[in-house]
Order: structure tokens, then sequence, then C-alpha cells
């Protein structure tokens, strides 16, 4: 069949059913925005563990006679006693054994002098920050670790020894953010189902509806003897093209929300965290696009088979 | 070219086929009416010709086919070789004339030259040059009926079937519509009509097969046939072969 005879088919198939067809665009166009939303907002997680993971460190507090001290002895005038210089020294002697080589990328001392420093520069502009005394707060041992993963590992070695108050795993905090994240992903995939079953049974019907008002052409084509393909194709590229419009507006929609959104506003208010950029919809749009085809092509074909006899 | 062998076809009621038994043959290059009753079982031979209905018992061959045993991606191609004419004319109204015979070869991938070289050949074939761009609505039940046995035969078929060709027109028109069937058969197509128009059969003297609940009572050439009086109950527009419903379709 000529190139042109069909377009002017699909044509005349879009016109005749204009009201269904905008509504299959754009029940599409709202599905393929959650699905992309949720693919977007992973692609952020992914971003933010890679941009932090690269910061975060383990850290092996050691007794201290700060209050907050949990798991060291108490000395005779019941204030926690601090790690010896003797204790210090067999963490370290352990940091760099060779048992722990693999898993340990650097490590660094940060002494009760440099944990004060820290804390003046980080609170020093506020009161409480005065009533601080340099003794109340830990020594500790920065680690940084290969694989974040790996927690554990150190965990289970440190936290019996002696002189070590608490390991404390930084990935922690990161992943109550992760978390929210991942519950709005899963939301948003659950309400892209649902939409996605709207879609694929509103391109059913729009079909149906499509072979019903043209089974005069139809009839005849079969009785001149046009091939089953010939008789079907319009009506599943007019699926496939509805669908197609509601994927590209769906990747206008998102695109814009990362530029002007995400880009423009939050990553310019929040410097120190890692965003997702535009480019990421080059790979989300061509995944909406093709799944939002698949899905109008799979259930045209599948309601043709029931609807149109060849 | 058509070649019943035994042929019976049951719908639903196992003691009442559609067909019972027929065995016939229908040479090349033949004209024969198929006549008899409404419900005597013409429109079934169509439908059987046609595929749209395979025989329950016996074979159908049509062009040395047996077409009870062809893949349905095949039926396509056995339908090109033959034309279909109904009592309704089954034009597509928003098409014009032209439009509505070049449906036919575009549907199976004529270019276009040749269909602005063939279309018109046609069209004056069956006496309609100069109405090329007319709407269908605009025509008389009898052009109509030309544009019909046009688009039947724009994709030169062997076979001509014609259910009821005449039964929505005048004695004259029917007249001229004959004309061009038997012109269509002398330039070596093979032409099947169901009718229950005597008058026609009559004039014509042509085969005349009879039909009579499913069972060939007569197959004669030159034959005659007298409509025993059931002119009023015949079948409606339609009736007879219908792959979709003849009402408008607009929705």
């Amino acid at each position: 069949m000529k190139l042109s005879f069909m377009l002017s088919e699909i044509a005349s198939g879009l016109r005749r059913n204009l009201s269904m067809v905008v509504s299959v665009i754009l029940v599409t166009f709202v599905s393929l925005t959650f699905v992309g939303s949720a693919a977007l907002l992973q692609a952020q997680v992914g971003k933010m563990k890679g941009y932090w993971y690269d910061k975060v460190q383990v850290a092996i507090y050691l007794c201290s006679p700060s209050p907050e001290t949990t798991h060291c002895t108490a000395g005779t005038d019941g204030n926690y006693l601090a790690a010896t210089e003797e204790q210090t020294k067999g963490i370290e002697a352990v940091l760099n054994s060779a048992e722990l080589k693999p898993y340990i990328e650097s490590w660094e001392y940060e002494s009760v002098q440099d944990a004060y420093k820290n804390f003046q520069e980080q609170y020093g502009n506020r009161s409480m920050a005065e009533s601080v005394k340099p003794e109340q707060l830990p020594a500790s041992f920065r680690v940084k670790l290969v694989d974040p993963e790996k927690y554990d590992v150190i965990n289970e070695r440190f936290s019996s020894l002696p002189g070590v108050d608490t390991v404390l795993d930084q990935r922690q905090y990161l992943n109550t953010v992760f978390g929210v994240i991942n519950t709005a992903s899963l939301v948003a995939v659950i309400i892209a189902v649902v939409m996605l079953v709207c879609a694929v049974l509103l391109v059913a019907t729009t079909i149906r509806l499509s072979a019903f008002t043209r089974r005069r052409e139809t009839g005849i084509m079969r009785l001149v003897g046009a091939s089953k393909s010939v008789i079907q194709t319009p009506f599943v590229l007019e699926g496939v093209l509805a669908a197609a419009i509601g994927a590209v507006l769906a990747s206008g929609v998102l695109w814009a929300v990362l530029q002007f959104v995400v880009q423009d506003r939050l990553a310019q208010q929040n410097l120190s965290m890692a965003f997702i950029d535009p480019s990421e919809m080059l790979w989300v749009g061509p995944g909406l696009l093709l799944l939002g085809i698949l899905l109008a092509w799979g259930s045209s074909l599948l309601t043709l088979r029931r609807y149109l006899k060849v | 070219m058509i070649r019943f062998d035994h042929v019976t076809k049951v719908y639903d009621a196992p003691d009442k086929p559609a067909l019972n038994d027929v065995d016939l043959e229908v040479d090349r290059g033949d004209f024969a009416f198929l006549v008899g009753a409404s419900g005597s079982g013409k429109s079934t031979f169509i439908r059987l010709v046609l595929r749209e209905e395979r025989a329950t018992r016996g074979a159908v061959h049509v062009a040395g086919t047996n077409v009870d045993a062809l893949a349905s991606w095949k039926v396509p191609r056995l339908r090109r070789n033959i034309g279909v004419v109904f009592q309704d004319f089954r034009l597509l109204p928003q098409k014009t004339v032209f439009a509505n015979v070049a449906f036919a070869m575009q549907v199976i991938g004529k270019s276009r030259a040749m269909i602005r070289e063939t279309v018109p050949q046609v069209l004056a074939t069956v006496g309609l040059d100069g109405k090329a761009n007319r709407l269908p609505h605009e025509l008389s039940g009898g052009e109509q009926q030309r544009v019909a046995i046009a688009r039947a035969v724009v994709n030169r078929p062997a076979i001509l079937l014609a259910d009821e060709p005449t039964g929505n027109l005048d004695p004259e028109t029917s007249r001229g519509i004959m004309e061009i069937l038997e012109t269509i058969n002398q330039n070596g197509t093979t032409v099947v009509m169901a009718t229950h128009d005597d008058e026609i059969v009559n004039r014509m003297r042509k085969r005349v097969i009879e039909l009579d609940h499913g069972r060939v009572i007569r197959d004669e050439r030159g034959g005659e046939y007298h409509a025993v009086g059931d002119r009023l109950v015949l079948p409606s527009a339609g009736q007879a072969i219908a792959p979709f419903d003849s009402e408008e379709d607009e929705l």
C-alpha cells in the first residue's frame, strides 16, 4: 500500500474520532509523566548516592568524659574515662592491619582539639558553643571505606575494642532522605501503573470505535483482497500515533520541570547538593516514547484481533 | 473455474442445511444464474466461493484451489481474483466515483500511475465517462451499481459474483446492468449471478442453476425460471452476503 494513501486513511480516522484520540493523548501524557517522574527520582537518588558516598565516612568515636558516652567504663568519680593513649594506639594498629586493608581507603585521626576546633567553626556563632569544653568532645577516627556498603565489617571489628565508644555510619543520615525519595517514586510508579491500565483500555476502546465507524471501508477492503496488514495498519498507527504524542508531551513537561524547577531554582538554592540536570531526558524521553508506542501497539493489535474481522 | 464437490453447509440447525450435497461446476467463461426463493442457499453459495464461510462437508474449488484448505493469510490473494457486486452497491459515500473505484486498487498496492490509467478505462466500460468526480449520492441507482461493478472488475478478476445486482433497480435500468455484465463475461470473466428476476433470466438464455432448500433442483443451459410469487418476501438489502451491515454508519 502506498504511504500517501495510508497516511490519508490515518488522518481520516483521527478526524472521525477526534475526541477519543485527544483523550488517548491526554491519558498517555499523564501516565507517562508519572512513569518518567519515577525514573527521574531514581536517577536523583543515584546521583545523591554517588555524591554523598564520596564524602561520608565511618566515624569511630573514642571514649570521652562527655555525658553522651554510652559504651565506656566509668571511673571511680562516676565520670566516664577517656580512651587512653594505649587504647588509641591499639585501634590505629587494627586500622593499619592487613586484615582490613581491602576495605579501608584512608583514615585520619581527629583529636579532641581538632574536634573542638571543628565544633567551634560549625556552631561558633551560637550560645551553646560557649558552654562546650574541649574535654567533652570525643576524639575519633574518620575512616573512608573503599565500598561504603561494607560498613558492617568496620562496625563489627571496632565496636568491641577497648576505648571505642560508638561506630557511626554517616550514611544513615542520608538513608532517611533516600527513604523519602524512594517512597515518592514508589507512589509515582503505582499511579503510573493505574494510569497506564487506563491508557491501554482507552486505546482499545478507541480502536474498537474506529473499527466500527470504518467497517464499510474495511468490508470493501476484505472483499477486494486487501491483506490483513493493510487493513489493520492504519488502526494500529492511529493508536500508536496518539500514544506517541502523549509521550512527547510528557517528555516536554518533565524536561521543563528539570530545567526551570530543579536546575534553575533548587540547584541554585542548595549549592551543596547534587541535582540531576535536564540531560537526563536524553534517556528518559526515548524510554517514555518507546513505552507509549509498545503499549498502544500491543493493545490495538489485541483489540483488532477481536473486533476487526479480516 | 468454480467446482462444488458434494458440498454441505450447516449453520445452526443440522437438520436444515443451507446447502445440501451440492455438486456442480462452473466453467471458465461461463455465465450462470443462481435462482431460487429466499433461503434457498444462493447467498451461502457465494459466501463459500469467497471463503467467507467454510463448507461443513465436501470441498469448494476456485480456480483450481481448494478454498476450504486455504491458509487464512492466502485468502486475500483468492479474493483478488474474485469481483463481487451487491444489491445495495456498498459504495463509500465520502469518496468520488473515481476514488471508490481507485480504492480497490490502492488497498492492494497498485501504483498511482496504473490507477490513473486503469480507472477511467473501466469507468468507460460501464458507461460512466464524465462522472468520475461525482459523489455516490449524486448518482441514480443504476449509475451507483455501475460504479460498484467497475470497482469489482477493476483488478481484472477471473470471476465476478453478483448477488441480486438488479434487486433495487427498475426493469429498464436492470437491462443496462445486464448488458454490462454480459460484456464483462464476453471479455472472458466467469460470471455467477444470484437473482429472483425471472424476466432477466428468461431473456438472457444462460445457464440456470435453481436451488431449493439447499439442493440443486435444476441445472440447465439456456434455461428459464419462473419465480413462484414470492417477490414480496424478497430478502432486504444487505441480507445476503454481509461482511458488514449496510445501515448508515456515522455515529
